[in-house]
C-alpha cells in the first residue's frame, strides 16, 4: 500500500528497545503533573470554546433575523430607496427607564417612557415602509423588535466572552457557560417570533386575544382605550364586556386602561371580572393545559396590571384568571395546535366560573391578554 | 415561501461547512494515525508484547475519539438548520361546515371572511391557523 508499511519493523524499532516502558512511565508522570497544574487552565479553555460555539450561532441568528426583517420591509414597505441602514439604526435603539430612588408615581412615567418608544418605533417603521397598511406596520414593527432583542442578546453575550478572554477569570467565563442554555433557547424563541411576526402568523402568547376573540364573534364592537376593542356579549344570562387588543395586526394594547375604563363607565357596577392568559408552564407540565386561579394575569412591564389593581381596590371587585399553560419557546413562535384547541377548555372553565361566581343579570368583564398578531375579531 | 425556505437551508448549509472543514481534516488525521497504530502493534506483538499493547491502547482511544468527534459534527450540522414546520390554515363554511386545510398565505388571519363556499356559495371564514408539531415517538416518560 505505501512504503511506510513495508518497513515497519524499522520504524517500529525504538519501540522494541527495554528503555520503552520507562520511557511511558515518564510520560504518564508528566501527564498528570500537567493536569495538576493546568487542569483548570484546560478547563477554561474549553469552556471558551464552547461559548464561542454558541456565539457563532448567536451571531446568525442575528444576522438571519435582520435578514428578513429587511426582506419583509422590502417586500411590503415598498421603500424608495434601501432600508438597510435605517434597519441598522433601529437595531441599536435603546429605552432607559424611570429613576425608582422615590418610586412614587413610578407606574406612570414608565407608561409615558413605553408609549413614547412605541410611538418612536411606528413612526420609524411607517418611514421604512410607505407602502405599509396600519396592520403590516404593526407586524413589522414586533418584527424588527424581535430583531432588536436577538441583537442586544448577541452584544450582551459577546461582552462577556470577550471579557472573560481578556482577564481569563473563570468565574466570568463560568457564569456565562452556565446561564448559556437558557440564553440560546431565549434566543432561538426570538428567532421564530420573527418569523411569525414578518408573516403575520398568530403566536402562541395570543391565545388570550384568541378566546376573546371566539367570545365576542359576531357581536358589535367599539374601540376603547389604545388598540383595544370592546363587545357587549350576552353570556349564561349575564352581560359580559369582552376586551381584547385590536386584531389583526401585532398589538397588545392596554388591556389594564380598556378595564379600567369599563369599570368607571359602569360605576363599578361589575360583578366579577375574568382575566385569560398565556402563562408560562413548568417543565414536564403538557402545552396547553387550562388552569384557573386569582389575581390580575397581566405580564409585560406591570403598567397595565398596576391600572386593573388600582380599580379593583377602589370597587372591591373580585378577580379571577384562566391560564393557559406553554413554555416559552411555544409563547412566541406559530401557535402549536394543542394550544389553539385549549381556546375552547378555556371558554368552557369561563362559563363555569360565570355560572358559579355571578348572579343572572350581572355585569362582568372578560378580557383576553396577549399580542393579537393574526387574529382577528 | 417555498422558495424562500430553501435559500435559508441553502446559506445555513454552507455556513455549517465553512466551520467543519478544518475540523474534519483534524479528524480523518486522527482516524489515519489510529490505523496505523493499529497495523503498528499487530506488527510488532510477536518481538514486543508491551510495546503492542500501548499501541493498541492509542489506537483504540483515537478510533474512539474519531468517530466520537463525528458523530458530534453530524449532530451539530443538523442543530444548524432551522426547522420550519408548516403552519396550516383551516377556512371553515359557517353555513354547511365545509371544511378546508391549507398551508398559510401572508395575509391570512383568523375570522378573516374569505371567497364563496365551493358547495352552498355563503361567504366562508378562517377559523384556526397553528403549527401542528410531528412528535416522534417517545419514550414512555416517568414523570
Ligand atoms: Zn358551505
Amino acid at each position: 500500500m505505501f512504503p511506510a508499511v513495508v518497513n515497519v519493523s524499522q520504524i517500529a524499532q525504538p519501540f522494541l528497545d527495554e528503555n520503552f516502558g520507562w520511557i511511558v512511565n515518564v510520560l504518564f508522570y508528566l501527564f498528570f503533573i500537567v493536569f495538576i497544574f493546568y487542569g483548570q487552565r484546560i478547563q477554561m479553555y474549553v469552556m471558551l470554546k464552547e461559548v464561542e460555539g454558541s456565539l457563532l450561532r448567536l451571531k446568525y441568528i442575528k444576522e438571519e433575523g435582520r435578514k428578513i426583517a429587511i426582506e419583509t420591509i422590502k417586500e411590503i414597505g415598498k421603500p424608495q430607496d434601501d432600508p438597510s441602514q435605517r434597519v441598522d439604526r433601529f437595531l441599536e435603539y435603546f429605552a432607559l427607564p424611570p429613576e425608582s430612588m422615590d418610586p412614587a408615581g413610578i407606574v406612570w412615567k414608565l407608561e409615558h417612557i413605553l408609549d413614547v418608544r412605541d410611538n418612536r418605533f411606528k413612526d420609524e417603521v411607517r418611514l421604512m415602509a410607505p407602502a405599509a397598511n396600519e396592520t403590516q406596520i404593526n407586524n413589522l414593527e414586533n418584527t424588527l423588535e424581535a430583531a432588536l432583542a436577538l441583537n442586544y442578546i448577541y452584544k450582551v453575550v459577546r461582552h462577556f466572552y470577550i471579557l472573560g478572554k481578556k482577564t481569563l477569570s473563570l468565574y466570568i467565563i463560568m457564569q456565562l457557560q452556565m446561564i448559556l442554555p437558557l440564553v440560546m433557547r431565549e434566543a432561538e424563541a426570538y428567532a421564530s417570533a420573527l418569523k411569525a411576526f414578518a408573516y403575520g402568523q398568530p403566536i402562541g402568547d395570543g391565545i388570550g386575544a384568541l378566546v376573546a376573540a371566539k367570545l365576542m364573534y359576531g357581536h358589535e364592537k367599539r374601540k376603547i382605550a389604545k388598540d383595544c376593542v370592546v363587545a357587549t356579549v350576552p353570556l349564561e344570562g349575564r352581560t359580559a364586556y369582552v376586551v381584547k387588543a385590536e386584531g389583526p395586526g401585532g398589538n397588545v394594547g392596554k388591556p389594564g386602561e380598556a378595564m379600567k375604563t369599563i369599570i368607571e363607565e359602569n360605576g363599578g357596577n361589575i360583578a366579577t371580572i375574568i382575566v385569560v392568559d398565556a402563562a408560562l408552564k413548568l417543565e414536564g407540565e403538557k402545552p396547553g393545559e387550562v388552569a384557573e386561579g386569582i389575581g390580575v394575569a397581566i405580564g409585560g412591564p406591570g403598567v397595565e396590571k398596576f391600572k386593573v389593581e388600582e380599580s379593583l381596590l377602589k370597587y372591591r371587585i373580585p378577580i379571577n384568571a384562566v391560564i393557559i399553560k406553554e413554555d416559552v419557546g411555544d409563547a412566541v413562535s406559530p401557535m402549536r395546535k394543542e394550544i389553539f384547541e385549549a381556546a375552547n377548555e378555556a371558554i368552557k372553565r369561563i362559563k363555569r366560573v360565570i355560572q358559579e361566581k355571578t348572579k343572572e343579570g350581572d355585569s362582568l368583564i372578560i378580557a383576553g391578554i396577549g399580542n393579537t398578531i393574526g387574529i382577528g375579531q | 415561501m417555498a422558495d424562500k425556505s430553501s435559500e435559508t437551508t441553502g446559506t445555513t448549509e454552507t455556513t455549517a461547512r465553512r466551520i467543519s472543514s478544518f475540523v474534519l481534516v483534524v479528524i480523518f488525521v486522527t482516524l489515519a494515525l489510529s490505523l496505523v497504530a493499529l497495523y503498528f502493534s499487530m506488527e510488532i506483538y510477536p518481538r514486543n508484547e508491551a510495546a503492542a499493547g500501548y499501541f493498541l491502547l492509542i489506537g483504540f482511544i483515537g478510533l474512539a475519539l474519531s468517530s466520537y468527534m463525528l458523530l458530534q459534527m453530524r449532530k451539530r450540522v443538523l442543530k444548524w438548520r432551522l426547522k420550519l414546520p408548516p403552519i396550516m390554515t383551516i377556512i371553515e363554511c359557517q353555513k354547511c361546515g365545509f371544511k378546508n386545510v391549507r398551508e398559510f398565505k401572508r395575509g391570512d388571519y383568523v375570522f378573516k371572511q374569505m371567497g364563496a363556499c365551493e358547495k352552498c356559495n355563503e361567504p366562508v371564514m378562517i377559523t384556526g391557523i397553528y403549527r401542528e408539531i410531528k412528535e416522534q415517538k417517545k419514550k414512555e416518560e416517568k414523570f
